[in-house]
């Protein structure tokens, strides 16, 4: 399933749209950035109410393939700007960390 | 292939440039084109040796040598040392202050990440005088 299906599916609401094509092969919940880092998958998706530019970083070093912040989190400016600058897909959901890992668990089986 | 070396200046408490470095290297790696696994545990060993620096020692320098056959890292700082360093190596154990917890970091797993993720981890750290971090990386052939 594609960055694009889930963001579909799940209703997120994209502020970075790098390569929807991007397969999404599971996913991680976690706002430790070391423990994120360390645990997240090569291309899961990770779900976090972390919104600094750290999580840029984290995201392109542990190459996730999409960031979705959780519960209305805003994206800070920098964060915007450092997942356009490393070409990052970066989503917000209105739904918690629990309700989004559920259906994101139930979407990909 | 000729060693290629890439050296790095990392400014102390500063988050936001915090892996730059590292994001530097992850791009020479993939134009080498290393194998995408190898470039993931070196850009985690990286970020990791990064924050430290950032977060514990005012900065320091960042060093990456790249071989044939394996990546090596070795960050130095002149910050204060580790005191402990089997609790520096355990998970969960971290001085990082409320300030640099609030961001997301100080969850302790620094060392252990990189002890998880490099095929080889020196640490030389003395209290006073500062830290070398030696990170070894094997490209399989």
């Amino acid at each position: 399933m594609t960055v694009h299906d889930v963001a579909k599916q799940l209703n997120l609401t994209c502020c970075v749209d790098a390569d929807g094509q991007r397969t999404v092969e599971g996913g991680y919940v976690g706002d430790l950035l070391s423990w994120v880092i360390g645990k997240a998958g090569a291309g899961h998706a990770w779900i976090t109410i972390m919104s600094n530019p750290n999580v840029a970083a984290v995201a392109m070093l542990a190459d996730t393939s999409m960031i979705i912040l959780a519960e209305s989190v805003e994206p800070d400016d920098t964060l915007l700007a450092k997942a356009q600058q490393h070409g990052l897909n970066l989503y917000t959901a209105s739904e918690g960390a629990f309700e989004l890992a559920w259906r994101l668990h139930e979407l990909l089986g | 292939m000729d060693k290629l070396h890439l050296h790095y200046e990392v400014e102390g408490n500063d988050f936001v440039a915090a892996g730059e470095a590292a994001g530097q290297m992850k791009r020479t790696l993939r134009q080498l084109g290393i194998d995408f696994e190898i470039i993931r545990r070196c850009s985690i060993c990286m970020y990791e040796g990064e924050i430290n620096m950032v977060a514990h020692a005012e900065g320091g320098s960042a060093d990456v040598i790249i071989a044939k056959d394996k990546v090596t890292i070795v960050l130095e700082d002149t910050g204060p040392g580790i005191t402990d360093m089997e609790l520096a190596m355990q998970e969960g154990y971290s001085t990082a202050t409320q300030d640099v917890r609030e961001l997301g970091f100080g969850a302790g797993m620094g060392l252990p990440n990189m002890k998880k993720y490099a095929d080889t981890l020196a640490v030389e750290s003395t209290p006073g005088v500062g830290t070398k971090v030696t990170m070894e990386i094997n490209i399989p052939a």
